[in-house]
């Protein structure tokens, strides 16, 4: 039994005296406690000192870039003549991710819909635990598949859409042998199982009596589905979501093999059907060479704008999600 | 509920052999897997020592490493243990500079800055560049319909600079009178990030072809076209579509069934064989002194059948100063490395053999560690 402040109430029922008997905190409680509130604080600590390294190690690069960091396309970070922009890089990360959640959120919301409101029961568990496995391929693996068997059965569709709309800067040719549009699709495989894991749990802890209210009513199945399951599981919806994104942005390896990176000095494109760098792919193909602490400040410059992005993402995503709960 | 149970340990089991096999090519004490049954022919006997001896750097030479230590040495001398981890050949001078491996292997000699710091680590004793294994740069193409093809480096330097772009140009016809070169659009690769391989072969453009290849030779791609994640990465570009070309390790293009041009280096059209590439290094004007065999490749080297683009990559020992065990086995892992009949066995994973007049110079080399 539990009042409205959470706390149990017996605490709350008064003793001899007439006030609220503290009572000896026990051990476990204790221990508990505190280590529920010290991993609490390492964690924001882990963060915190994150950006703090990250900005301190930048900011020397920072004041001796040459060129515009945010508008340049140059990315020559040469000791004693810094030239590096991250307006490319930028472009090619969030176009990669936002193609990979283009494809993952519909497929992975209506993947746990079918999980949890249409599947038979014996079928819904093993194909759930068929998408589980989807997450535990190492990406080397999703790299190698993508470029050498995916990739060549997208050469067709690929050309057709640059055939019929390569007047749009997004589809622009000369379409490169590992090309954005191939990485997004194969990032959003790697992330499907993150959205549809959350999403299932979240859609099957939907209130029965909200489901059966909704049909009772005369809700044909869809009809209950948007009205009681989804505004229900859409909180949960949004935060699968993030953790999808965060995985697509910070994605290293599988980008590095699939995407071909542009030679230097290239102006700025926006197409899909080219290569480009992502922010984690710029690091991993260059981290061999870290030797000069002024240069790679140029990379962790690089590194301290994904840190920003992602931020900023799962801020919007957590305006997104309070918003619509003082709306419901 | 079988039927899925079964499928879902499948899956599982799949998965794992993927995850391990994935393991399997970092792991450097485990027997070197393609082309090891070559290690077999070569005769080489070798004087063992025992004892474990830890290099590390350039990957260009970590397939001949492999296969010489792990299949060659090994079989012969089961009590040493080699390992070599190909961490690339900065991080490996960096390493044996800093006492942490016994030796490094390097696509570059030692710099200047570096040497001091490499005699420190040798207690005081030079540490020598010793020239092991020699690796050509192929120009490999993929184009249906043509399989011989004869490039120069003013050409090679035009279409990798994005000036040339169609494969019928009028001057890759010059070069190739007879073949028919269809209108296909060429796809240039090259390696993402700094690459000793890059850093080569654009020296080579460089000093040959200077007007057409204006920047200095340079690990970083100064180029037009694609970049590719590591050798196998532009080779398996090149494999994947007609028209693609780019510069490899030889036993890159060899492994992907890609198409080696022929150089002409001014003498006429040379065709990239273990022997050919071994006249350039025959040419090669040595830069260290007395047993520091550091060498200086001679791109320009006009010889009749001698295959210009080689790439030469060094093993960095300590002259002296590394404790008597170590020694013995880095003496007598080394002389077994650079017998030739443990070079010609190298041929058939895509390196050249020393040719004797340096192989030579290098046993003088080992002879004096101490």
């Amino acid at each position: 039994m539990s009042s409205i402040t959470g706390r149990s109430t017996v605490d709350q029922v008064p003793g001899p005296t007439g006030d609220v008997p503290r009572g000896r905190r026990r051990l476990g409680d204790t221990l508990f406690g505190g280590a529920a509130n010290l991993s609490g604080v390492v964690v924001i600590a882990i963060v915190a000192l994150t950006g703090v390294f990250l900005a301190t190690r930048a900011v020397p690069s920072l004041l001796d870039d040459k060129v515009n960091f945010l508008t340049s396309t140059e990315w020559v970070p040469e000791p004693g003549n810094l030239r590096f922009g991250i307006l490319q890089i930028l472009w090619t990360t969030v176009s990669i991710s936002v193609m990979a959640m283009i494809i993952a959120v519909p497929l992975g919301v209506l993947n746990a819909l079918f999980l949890t409101q249409y599947a038979p029961r014996w079928l819904a568990r093993p194909a759930a635990s068929v998408i589980d496995l989807l997450a535990a391929i190492p990406s080397i693996v999703y790299g190698l598949w993508g470029i050498q068997v995916f990739a060549p059965h997208l050469t067709g569709l690929q050309k057709a859409v640059n055939d019929g709309l390569g007047w749009f800067p997004l589809f622009e040719g000369p379409i490169s042998a590992g090309t954005i549009f191939i990485a997004g699709i194969v990032l959003a495989i790697m992330v499907l199982p993150i959205i549809t894991a959350l999403s299932r749990e979240v859609f099957a802890q939907t209130p029965a009596a909200n489901k059966e209210g909704a049909l009772a009513l005369g809700a044909t199945k869809w009809e209950m589905i948007r009205t009681a399951v989804l505004p229900f599981g859409r909180a949960g919806v949004v935060s699968a979501s993030m953790l999808g994104l965060g995985r697509a942005l910070g994605e290293t390896i599988a980008i590095t093999i699939i995407v071909s990176s542009v030679a230097p000095g290239t102006d700025f494109f926006a197409s899909w059907l080219q290569g480009g760098e992502t922010f984690a792919s710029k690091i991993a193909n260059n981290a061999a060479e870290f030797n000069d602490p002024s240069s790679t400040g140029a990379y962790i410059a690089a590194g301290l704008v994904l840190f920003v992005l992602t931020f900023v993402v799962n801020a919007i995503a957590r305006v997104i999600v309070n918003r619509r709960k003082a709306f419901a | 509920m079988t039927f899925w149970k079964t499928s879902r340990l499948l899956t599982i089991a799949a998965v794992g052999a993927l995850a391990l096999t994935g393991c399997g090519s970092d792991d450097n004490t485990s027997t070197a897997a393609p082309g090891g049954a070559a290690a077999s022919s070569s005769t080489a006997a070798a004087d063992c020592g025992t004892g474990t001896l830890n290099g590390e750097g350039s990957s260009a030479q970590k397939n001949a490493m492999d296969q010489v230590s792990q299949t060659g040495y090994l079989a012969q001398c089961p009590d040493a243990t080699i390992n070599y981890n190909a961490t690339g050949s900065g991080a490996g001078r960096k390493q044996f500079t800093g006492g942490q491996v016994d030796w490094a292997g390097s696509d570059s000699a030692l710099k200047p800055e570096e040497a001091t710091a490499a005699a420190t680590r040798c207690m005081g004793n030079p540490a020598w560049n010793l020239p092991m294994v020699a690796g050509p740069i192929a120009i490999a193409y993929k184009l249906d319909g043509v399989t011989d093809l004869t490039l120069n480096a003013e050409v090679a330097a035009k279409i990798f600079q994005g000036q040339i772009t169609t494969w019928n140009d009028p001057a890759i016809a010059a070069l190739n009178s007879g073949v028919t070169l269809p209108a296909t659009p060429i796809s240039v690769f090259f390696r993402t990030g700094t690459s000793g391989t890059t850093e080569n072969f654009t020296k080579y453009l460089h000093a040959t072809a200077p007007d057409a290849w204006t920047a200095d030779g340079s690990g970083d791609w100064a180029g037009k076209g694609e970049g590719r994640e590591g050798s196998a990465g532009v080779a398996q570009a090149v494999a994947g579509a007609s028209g693609g070309i780019t510069y490899v390790e030889w036993s890159f293009a060899q492994d992907n069934k890609l198409n080696v041009a022929k150089v002409d280096n001014g003498a006429g059209a040379v065709e990239l064989t273990g022997e050919s590439a071994g006249k350039t290094i025959a040419t090669a004007t040595q830069v260290g002194t007395g047993n520091d065999l550091a060498l200086k490749i001679d791109y320009t080297t006009k010889e009749a059948g001698a295959y210009p683009i080689v790439l030469v990559t060094y093993e960095i020992v300590c002259s002296k100063g590394l404790d008597a065990d170590k020694t013995k086995l880095l003496k007598s892992f080394l002389t077994y490395f650079s017998d030739p009949a443990t070079q010609t066995g190298l041929q058939d994973i895509g390196y050249a053999p020393l040719p004797a007049e340096v192989s030579t110079k290098v046993k003088t080399a080992i002879a004096a560690i101490s």
